[in-house]
């Protein structure tokens, strides 16, 4: 949680986010009081080193807050660069001492209204709220599962009573990392260390629309050359769907070919309980990555027939309230 | 007849010289609902400990192991009917993979039997 000093509200933002911009392609300037942003820190080859959650809190007190939400495989890495990024300009708090639950599911607005506070139930997809009951709570209307959902910052001396309240409710059950992999793969959203590495562009993993236009006309993030260029001239390779024609479901690490020859290489796959059939994220060579293409999965030596089709594989149902 | 087991979590049940080979209940508990398996042709020969067949959940895909040697002489046609919730339903019985033409006895004898692999499964 970085926090810059000497600065009040809108200018305390503005100068942290500038420090954070120096990593990540994202519009974090930009980010409104209670907003969340998805955005990833890229490095100079325009390869993303993690992708990671920013909120800005909204309440006064917070001005020139930011809370980063990295994958606990990154840490060390994020932190290091964070901390280089924002020396001397801003304090770096490590938030040891709280834990994250994520709430996620269709009645997820029932539960958290009914256990945490009923003003839950009013926020919109990727904002941002502090709440006070077990101890403190920074809650932001998100997740990674693709269906509605709350992430529950909390301190760790709150955590259990938390969890046991949450778990004590009718509609909620424990579910592990397997679960959450399914639900992540049937959303199409992309897995750090699978889906994306530190040679994969944002560009090749379609995830353009988290680079802002103040950014792209900027072009002054880590890697700014090849991910510009990508922009305006297409990537050699691109992030896409896969449905196997039959059952067999191909796991990452499957060669993709197409008339022999080989194309790309499946990053995650696996099976859709919501849609009864196997399912895979990959990336093949742009010309073939055509909606409705045919290619060829290489599961055990054997050549199996699929087709690309569009992401996510499941529709999300985030929460996003009308516009009045 | 004796049903033996091995560390891989295949049973044998051995007639004659025709091993019929599965996945144990244990197995089939850790892996959760079935949603693939593939089994070898008919004719195909396999070493002790060779990969013959893959059965995949959800969750994970697992190679399923020759636990003795022989040549697959018959597969279940319900899995090749993706029938695969037999696996599930009756790992030790109707989910059954293949029937194996055995060529050494000695390798059957020298698995676990059920209160062995009982024992083993339990200290897992």
């Amino acid at each position: 949680m970085p926090k810059g000093h000497g600065l009040e509200g809108d200018d305390a933002h503005k100068k942290v986010a500038s420090l954070i911009e120096r990593l990540a392609p994202g519009d974090i300037q930009g980010l409104k009081p209670g907003q969340v942003r998805y955005t990833m820190i890229t490095n100079a080859e325009g390869g993303v080193l993690d992708d990671l959650m920013i909120a800005r809190p909204a309440e006064p007190g917070a001005a020139g807050d930011l809370y980063i939400v990295v994958n606990a495989g990154c840490k060390h890495q994020d932190w290091a660069l964070i901390e280089e990024a924002t020396k001397g300009e801003a304090n770096l708090v490590r938030a040891d001492d709280r834990c994250l639950l994520a709430l996620q599911g269709p009645s997820a607005h029932v539960v958290a209204a009914a256990v945490i506070d009923p003003a839950l139930a009013e926020m919109s997809f990727m904002s941002v709220k502090r709440y006070d009951a077990f101890g403190r709570l920074t809650v932001t209307r998100s997740g990674y599962t693709g269906e509605d959902g709350y992430e529950i910052l909390v301190r760790a001396e709150h955590a259990t009573d938390l969890a046991n309240a949450l778990l004590a409710h009718a509609e909620v059950k424990p579910i592990g990392l397997g679960a959450r992999d399914s639900l992540r793969l049937e959303a199409g959203l992309c897995l750090y260390g699978h889906d994306l590495d530190a040679t994969t562009s944002p560009i090749e993993a379609d995830l353009a629309w988290t680079i802002q236009k103040r950014r792209r006309e900027a072009k002054d993030f880590p890697g700014a050359a090849r991910i510009s260029d990508e922009l305006a001239n297409g990537a050699k390779r691109k992030r896409v769907g896969i449905r196997p024609n039959d059952r067999a479901p191909a796991r990452e690490g499957v060669e993709i070919q197409v008339a022999g020859r080989r194309v790309g290489v499946v990053t995650s796959g696996g099976f859709s309980p919501v849609l009864n059939a196997p399912i895979s994220i990959g990336y093949v060579d742009t010309e073939f990555a055509e909606l409705g293409a045919g290619i060829d999965l290489i599961i055990r030596g054997q050549a199996r027939p699929a087709t690309i089709v569009p992401l996510p594989f499941v529709p999300h149902k985030y929460h996003r309230p009308q516009k009045a | 007849m004796t049903t033996r087991f091995t560390k891989d979590h295949e049973w044998v049940r051995l007639e004659g010289d025709v091993a019929t080979v599965g996945i144990s209940t244990y197995a089939a508990e850790q892996l959760g609902d079935v949603v693939y398996a593939e089994l070898p042709a008919v004719g195909a020969s396999f070493a002790q400990g060779a990969d013959m067949a893959v059965v995949e959940s959800a969750k994970t895909a697992s190679d399923v192991y020759a636990p003795i040697s022989g040549e697959v002489v018959d597969a279940n046609a319900e899995i090749k009917g993706e029938n695969w919730q037999i696996i599930n339903d009756a790992p030790q019985d109707g989910g059954w993979f293949v029937k194996l033409k055995i060529a050494n006895k000695a390798e059957f004898d020298a698995l676990m039997d059920e209160a062995a692999y009982a024992d083993y499964v339990k200290g897992l």
